[in-house]
């Protein structure tokens, strides 16, 4: 495929302590290669705006290939844009028309504050993990790593919900900011390993209490997570974690 | 108890109240419908059902205390999930698309619950607080039918009902945790057709009053 420019009008959500408030600002994206990533856009357009002397648009991103969960924004409605199982980092400017308006937002959440512009405060995840989304281990002589024996299946489907890269756009994309799918793979893939069951009970419990606490909202099954997450995660782990639940508070 | 009620208000908690008091309500309808089915058998059918339902006395009652247990255990979890989740995302989107997940049923679960509320009321009023020394239940059916604005208003509603099943019946089981690649699609497909029943056979008993009047 060869490569072509095409040239966007963006909205991009601005918002700094001058401008507490926040507001969307028109800029235009022009003669930019398809082959770009929207990141990259990002770049491009950012260089023009320090040359004017704006303010560069400030957004997350670490890794810019779609494992590290940092990058992520709201791209014309829809969390890392329109591509399914794709991160904001790895869609492509390809998949943009000539002339498009592309209006970009941050997470929206009560517990997801922005920072500044495309920057929202995603740790609230990170403090789910923190109550409860490890193993205690003991340290002693290393096992040898295959005396525990785990059943095909459960370790497909462990690596499948661990696949979850913690970037929150499944709380994003969720019409009641709700965190259970990302709650909902990190209790399924300790709690399909032999290694998870011993502190299965607690986990759940803690990591579910804790979710409450940071404020983000109650999941009524609308599904739009599954839809939006980059790494595919099923409301099939959200179901787990359901049962999980029902296991640890009333056994 | 104290564990009971931290772990039953957490968000899973407030799912399995929702779920279970659904649950309650599916088997209220299915045996609702099945009963009124009689209607369409006449008069005589009907008032024989209603006798017989009757007959169970003490029965009948403790079914309506636990439905009005239920009602009031939906309703109100109901109306602190519709609150609390407004207020989980304070900035709403400028632009806002689905990317495919919600249905018509699941975006409007709120409203047609308050609605379906309503009706119920209006419902209780007109069918179950009445004096049955004045009018037999088929009476009472053939006067409130034989207004059009009634009618319509009992067809709209028995449609919200049907939207409401639309997504609880699936979601009542995702959020019990049952939901496996195998049977879901089934149960899914079972949710539909238990909507469509519901609207439909309910929708049609003020028609079939209207016209056979
Ligand atoms: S579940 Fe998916 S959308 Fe949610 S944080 Fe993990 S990778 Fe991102
Ligand atoms: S920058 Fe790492 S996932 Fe996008």
């Amino acid at each position: 495929m060869s490569s072509q420019t095409i040239n966007l009008t963006l909205k991009v959500w601005r918002q700094n302590k001058n401008n507490p408030r926040g507001a969307l600002e028109t800029y235009p994206a022009n003669n930019i290669s398809t082959d770009m990533s929207f990141l990259e856009m990002l770049d491009v357009v950012n260089e023009e705006l320090t040359a004017e002397g704006v303010e560069p648009i400030a957004f997350d991103h670490d890794c810019r290939e779609g494992i590290c969960g940092m990058c992520g924004a709201v791209v014309n409605g829809r969390a890392h844009g329109h591509m399914p199982e794709t991160t904001l980092c790895q869609l492509h400017m390809r998949h943009f028309n000539d002339g498009d308006t592309i209006v970009i937002e941050p997470w929206r959440a009560r517990a997801f504050p922005v920072v500044k512009d495309l920057v929202a405060d995603s740790s609230g995840l990170d403090k789910i993990i923190q109550a409860g989304g490890y193993i205690s281990i003991n340290a002693g002589g290393p096992q040898d790593g295959n005396a525990i024996p785990i059943a095909r299946d459960n370790a497909e489907k462990a690596f499948n919900a661990a696949t979850c890269i913690g970037c929150g756009a499944c709380v994003a994309a969720c019409p009641n900011a709700s965190a259970m799918l990302f709650t909902g793979a990190k209790i399924s893939h300790l709690a399909l390993l032999p290694q998870g069951k011993p502190e299965a009970k607690n986990r759940a419990l803690a990591m579910v209490r804790a979710m409450d606490e940071l404020g983000f909202g109650n999941c009524s099954n609308e599904a739009e997570c599954e839809a939006e997450c980059p790494k595919g995660i099923s409301i099939r782990e959200i179901a787990r974690m359901n049962r999980e639940f029902i296991k640890a508070a009333f056994s | 108890m104290n564990w009971f009620v931290q772990n039953i208000s957490t968000a899973v908690g407030k799912k399995l109240l929702m779920a279970i008091t659904g649950l309650g309500f599916l088997g209220f309808i299915a045996v609702h419908l099945a009963g009124n089915i009689t209607f369409y058998f006449g008069k005589d059918a009907f008032l024989h059902y209603v006798e017989t339902l009757h007959a169970l006395g003490p029965v009948i009652v403790i079914v309506e205390l636990v439905l009005l247990a239920l009602a009031v255990i939906h309703v109100s979890t109901g109306t602190v999930l519709f609150t609390r989740n407004w207020q989980a995302r304070k900035t709403r989107y400028a632009v806002d698309k689905s990317a495919g997940g919600r249905t018509i049923g699941s975006r409007t679960m709120p409203y047609t619950g308050f609605l379906i509320l309503l009706f119920v009321i209006l419902h209780l009023c007109q069918f179950h607080f009445i004096d049955r020394t004045q009018q037999t239940p088929y009476d009472a059916a053939v006067n409130t039918f034989s207004n059009i604005f009634y009618a319509l208003i009992y067809i709209g509603a028995v449609i919200l009902v049907g939207i409401h099943i639309r997504h609880g019946f699936w979601s009542l089981f995702q959020s019990l945790g049952l939901n496996h690649e195998k049977y879901m699609p089934a149960i899914r497909a079972v949710g539909i057709a238990f909507a469509i029943a519901a609207a439909v056979g309910f929708a049609f008993i003020p028609i079939y009053i209207r016209a056979v009047t």
